[in-house]
C-alpha cells in the first residue's frame, strides 16, 4: 500500500510536531543559502546551457536538410533528440519554474518564454507549477498522479476502464506532449461536464490550437519543405526526435513521482498544514534518480525530484550540490530518501501502473474515510 | 495586395515573408534569438553595445569605450545612456554621461564612471569589467544640454563625477567661442577625472578653470562663487553634482531670481529608502492603498479589489509575478529588498513580497 495513512509502519509516526517543524526549517536554511550564493556562475550555466542547446538544434536541422543519406539521417535525428530533451528539460521546465527570475534577463524570464512543446507555457505553468507543486501528491487535488487516465495508488477506486492502463501509459509516453496539453486544459472533464462550450475553456482550447499549428508547421511541413527532395526522410527524422522526446520525458517524469516507496495523502491531510508538514510531504512524495552528470542534465535535473519540490525555484544546477545535505537530513529524521537506477525507477513505476491495472486483493478504504497523518502525526 | 508599387515596398515585402518563414522554422523562438547569438549589435536586434576598452582615469574612475549596436541613434553633449550591465548574474540599470563627443554613425561612445562606495555597478564597472563583454543600452536621452545657440557666457559647476555631462560638451567643442568658466570640486588634485585635460583646455585658453580640492579648501558653498566667479549669475549655469550642491545652487540662483538661468541634472531623480510598508499604486487599474510592511502585496492588492493574478500564494508557482515599475519590496520569506527604478523592469512575485516604502506596480 502506498497510502501512508494505510500503512501499519506509518512512516512519519516517530515524527513530533516540532520535529516536522525543525525540518522545515533546516530545509529553509538550506534554500536560504542557495538564494544568498546565486549569482554569475549559475547566471553562466543556464546561459551556456541555452546557447548550446539552439547550436544543437540549428546544426542538427542543418543535416537533416540532406537526410536522404542514412548517415545525415542518423546524425541529425539524434541531434534534434538531444536538442528536444534539452529544450523541454533543462531550459523550459526550468525557466518556467521562475528558477532563473533574479537574472532580471527578460530574455530568460518565467514570464516570457514560451517552449517546443504543444502545450503554451501559461496554460502549463499554472497546472503543473501551481496544481502539482501546490497540492504534490494528493489524491483527488494533483491531477499528475495518474494524469486522470491512470490509477496508481491503491486508494484510487478502480473501474474497469483501467484494465487498458498499460497501453494507455503507453500511448501517453508515446505522444507525451499531447497528453501534457490535453491534461493542461482538463479536457477529460471539460467535455464531460459540458463546459466545452464555455469562453474560457474555449479561449485556452484555441491557444492550443495554435500552438500544435505551429510545432506542427515547424516540424512536420516547413523543415521538410525545405529539405526538398528530403522531404520523408526529415519528416521521420523530426517525427522520431518528438517520439524520443516524448518517451524520455515521460519515463524521467514517471520516475518523479510513481516508483514504490513514493506516498500519497488524503485531501483532508492538507488541512490547515504548516510549512513543515508541506516540506515533508514534498519529501515523501517524491524520487530521485541516481546516474551521472550527463544523465541529470539530460533530465533537466528532475533526477532530484525531491530537491526539486522542496525548492522549485532554486537553479536546477545546484540541486546536485545541495543534495547530500537534503539526504543527511532524512537520515537523521529516520525518513526514506526514495532513488534509484533509471532502469530501476523506470521498472518499478511501469509495474505499478500494471498491478493497479487489477483491482486491490483487499477492498479499499474510501480516501476521505483516513485520518489524516501529518495532522495526526503532529497530535492535532 | 493589388499594389504595383515595386521598390522599396517589394522589397519589404519579400523581407517580411522571409522573416514569417524563417519564423515558423525557429518557432517558439524568434529568427532574432539566432541571430543574437551571432550579431547582437545587427541593426534590428535589442539595442547593445560592446566594450572595446576600460581606461582607469583615477584611482576610482575609469572609462569605458563602447561600440553601440546599428541602431544607437546618437546623442546630444550633456545627454546619457542607461546601461544594463549583468552583475553577479543579475541584470541592472544605471544611467551615465555619454562623455565622448558626438560622432559618425558606428563610432565608439565613451562615459566615464566612478566607483562610489558600496556601488554595486559603479565597482564592477571600474575593477572588473573586461573588454568584449556586452552591455544593454538605451538610447540616450535627457535635456541636460546647451541650447542649439550658446549664449555668450556660460558657468559650469561640477563636482566629482558631475564633470562627465560637462566633459562630453566641452569635447564636442561647444560652446562655440563663449566665455566659458568651469568650476569643478574634487577631493585632491589626483582625484580629478579628466584633470589633465581640462587644465590642458585652460591653458589653451577655452576655458577659465576653477579647481578647488576639498580636502584642503573645505567643501564648495554657494558663498564661494561670489568670489571665485562674481558675475555667476549673469551666467547660463549648468551644474552638476551631489544632491546637496544642487540644492544650494537652485536656492541661491532662485533667490536671485534667475531661476531659470540654471540647469541640473541629478542622476537619482527617486531616493529609494526602504523602510516597513508604504503606498502601493496598481498603476493600471488606478487603485492606490496603503500596505503595512507584513501584508503580501497580493492580498494589499485584492482587499482593494484589484482583480491580481496569483497561483499558489506561497512563493512556488510564480503564478503573482508583476513589474515593480518602482519602488522598494522586501521578501517576507528572508527580508531581502527589492528596488527598481523606472526602466529597470523588475518582476515581483507579489505572495510574497510587501511594500518597503511607496511602490508603483503595472498592473
Ligand atoms: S502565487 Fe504562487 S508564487 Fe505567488
Amino acid at each position: 500500500m502506498t497510502v501512508i495513512q494505510n500503512k501499519p509502519d506509518n512512516p512519519i509516526a516517530h515524527l513530533s510536531a516540532e520535529d516536522i517543524e525543525t525540518i522545515g526549517r533546516e530545509l529553509d536554511a538550506i534554500r536560504e543559502r542557495v538564494v544568498a550564493s546565486r549569482g554569475e556562475r549559475d547566471a553562466a550555466y543556464i546561459r551556456r546551457v541555452i546557447s548550446t542547446q539552439r547550436k544543437l538544434e540549428i546544426g542538427s536541422r542543418v543535416v537533416l536538410l540532406f537526410s536522404l543519406f542514412p548517415p545525415a539521417w542518423i546524425v541529425g535525428t539524434a541531434g534534434l533528440t538531444v536538442a528536444k530533451i534539452l529544450e523541454n528539460m533543462e531550459v523550459g521546465h526550468n525557466v518556467l519554474h521562475g528558477q532563473w527570475d533574479w537574472m532580471r534577463d527578460p530574455k530568460i524570464h518565467s514570464t516570457t518564454w514560451e517552449w517546443d512543446h504543444v502545450s503554451p507555457a501559461e496554460q502549463w505553468k499554472h497546472s503543473h507549477n501551481e496544481l502539482h507543486h501546490t497540492y504534490t501528491n494528493v489524491l483527488g487535488k494533483d491531477n499528475d498522479l495518474g494524469y486522470g487516465i491512470m490509477r496508481v495508488d491503491e486508494d484510487q477506486r478502480w473501474h474497469p476502464f483501467h484494465l487498458g492502463q498499460p497501453l494507455w501509459n503507453f500511448i501517453n509516453a508515446c505522444f507525451f506532449e499531447y497528453g501534457i496539453a490535453a491534461y493542461d486544459l482538463e479536457l477529460g472533464r471539460n467535455l464531460r461536464k459540458g463546459r466545452h462550450k464555455k469562453p474560457e475553456f474555449r479561449a485556452r482550447a484555441r491557444a492550443v490550437g495554435r500552438k500544435i499549428r505551429r510545432q506542427v508547421l515547424k516540424d512536420y511541413i516547413v523543415h521538410p519543405l525545405l529539405s526538398g527532395p528530403s522531404f520523408l526522410h526529415t519528416l521521420a527524422a523530426t517525427f522520431t526526435a518528438n517520439l524520443l522526446r516524448n518517451l524520455w520525458s515521460h519515463s524521467v517524469i514517471m520516475c518523479g513521482h510513481f516508483p514504490e516507496g513514493v506516498e500519497t495523502f488524503s485531501r483532508r491531510s492538507i488541512e490547515g498544514e504548516t510549512r513543515g508538514e508541506w516540506y515533508l510531504r514534498q519529501m515523501l512524495g517524491s524520487a530521485n534518480i541516481s546516474g551521472s552528470r550527463l544523465m541529470h542534465i539530460m533530465t533537466g535535473n528532475l533526477s532530484f525530484q525531491i530537491e526539486h519540490h522542496l525548492f522549485p525555484d532554486l537553479p536546477s544546477n545546484r540541486y546536485q550540490e545541495i543534495a547530500p545535505e537534503v539526504r543527511a537530513l532524512f537520515d537523521r529524521y529516520g525518513l526514506k530518501y526514495t532513488t534509484g537506477s533509471l532502469p530501476r525507477q523506470v521498472f518499478s513505476a511501469w509495474k505499478k501502473v500494471v498491478r493497479l491495472s487489477l483491482p486491490n486483493r483487499k477492498a479499499p478504504r474510501r480516501v476521505d474515510d483516513r485520518p489524516a497523518p501529518a495532522l495526526a502525526a503532529s497530535g492535532v | 495586395m493589388t499594389t504595383t508599387v515595386p521598390n522599396p515596398s517589394g522589397k519589404a515585402a519579400l523581407r517580411g515573408r522571409i522573416l514569417r518563414l524563417a519564423a515558423s522554422v525557429t518557432t517558439p523562438l524568434l529568427p532574432d534569438d539566432y541571430l543574437d547569438m551571432v550579431a547582437p549589435l545587427r541593426s534590428g536586434a535589442d539595442l547593445r553595445g560592446r566594450i572595446l576598452a576600460v581606461r582607469p582615469e583615477t584611482a576610482d574612475a575609469a572609462t569605458l569605450v563602447i561600440r553601440p549596436g546599428r541602431d544607437w541613434r546618437g546623442h546630444t553633449p550633456g545627454q546619457y545612456v542607461r546601461l544594463g550591465v549583468d552583475v553577479d548574474g543579475v541584470r541592472q540599470w544605471r544611467a551615465y554621461s555619454v562623455t565622448s563627443a558626438p560622432a559618425r554613425r558606428g563610432a565608439p561612445i565613451s562615459v566615464t564612471v566612478k566607483a562610489i562606495p558600496d556601488g554595486v555597478v559603479s565597482n564592477h564597472l571600474v575593477r572588473r569589467t573586461r573588454p568584449g563583454t556586452l552591455v544593454q543600452l538605451d538610447q540616450a536621452q535627457g535635456d541636460f544640454v546647451l541650447p542649439g545657440r550658446p549664449p555668450a557666457r556660460v558657468l559650469f559647476v561640477t563636482a566629482g563625477s558631475g564633470v562627465t555631462p560637462v566633459m562630453g560638451m566641452l569635447r564636442a567643442g561647444a560652446p562655440g567661442d563663449a566665455d566659458v568658466v568651469v568650476v569643478h570640486s574634487a577631493p585632491t588634485p589626483a582625484d580629478v577625472i579628466f584633470g589633465a585635460e581640462l587644465r590642458d583646455l585652460a591653458a589653451r585658453g577655452a576655458i577659465r578653470l576653477v579647481e578647488r580640492h576639498t580636502d584642503t579648501d573645505g567643501l564648495l558653498t554657494v558663498a564661494d562663487l561670489d568670489r571665485l566667479v562674481p558675475d555667476h549669475l549673469d551666467r547660463e549655469t549648468w551644474a552638476c553634482g551631489p544632491l546637496g550642491l544642487l540644492d544650494a545652487l537652485e536656492a541661491h540662483w532662485t533667490a536671485a531670481g534667475h531661476g531659470d538661468r540654471l540647469h541640473t541634472e541629478r542622476f537619482r531623480p527617486t531616493v529609494i529608502s526602504p523602510g516597513e510598508g508604504g503606498t502601493v499604486t496598481f498603476a493600471r487599474s488606478g487603485v492606490t492603498v496603503d500596505a503595512d510592511g507584513a501584508t503580501p502585496l497580493l492580498d494589499a492588492g485584492e482587499n482593494a479589489g484589484v482583480l491580481m493574478p496569483s497561483g499558489c500564494r506561497m512563493g512556488i508557482c510564480f503564478g503573482c509575478v508583476l513589474p515593480l515599475r518602482q519602488g522598494a519590496v522586501r521578501d517576507l520569506r528572508n527580508g531581502e529588498l527589492t528596488t527598481a527604478v523606472p526602466g529597470d523592469g523588475v518582476r515581483i512575485q507579489t505572495c510574497v513580497s510587501a511594500a518597503a516604502g511607496p511602490c508603483d506596480i503595472d498592473h
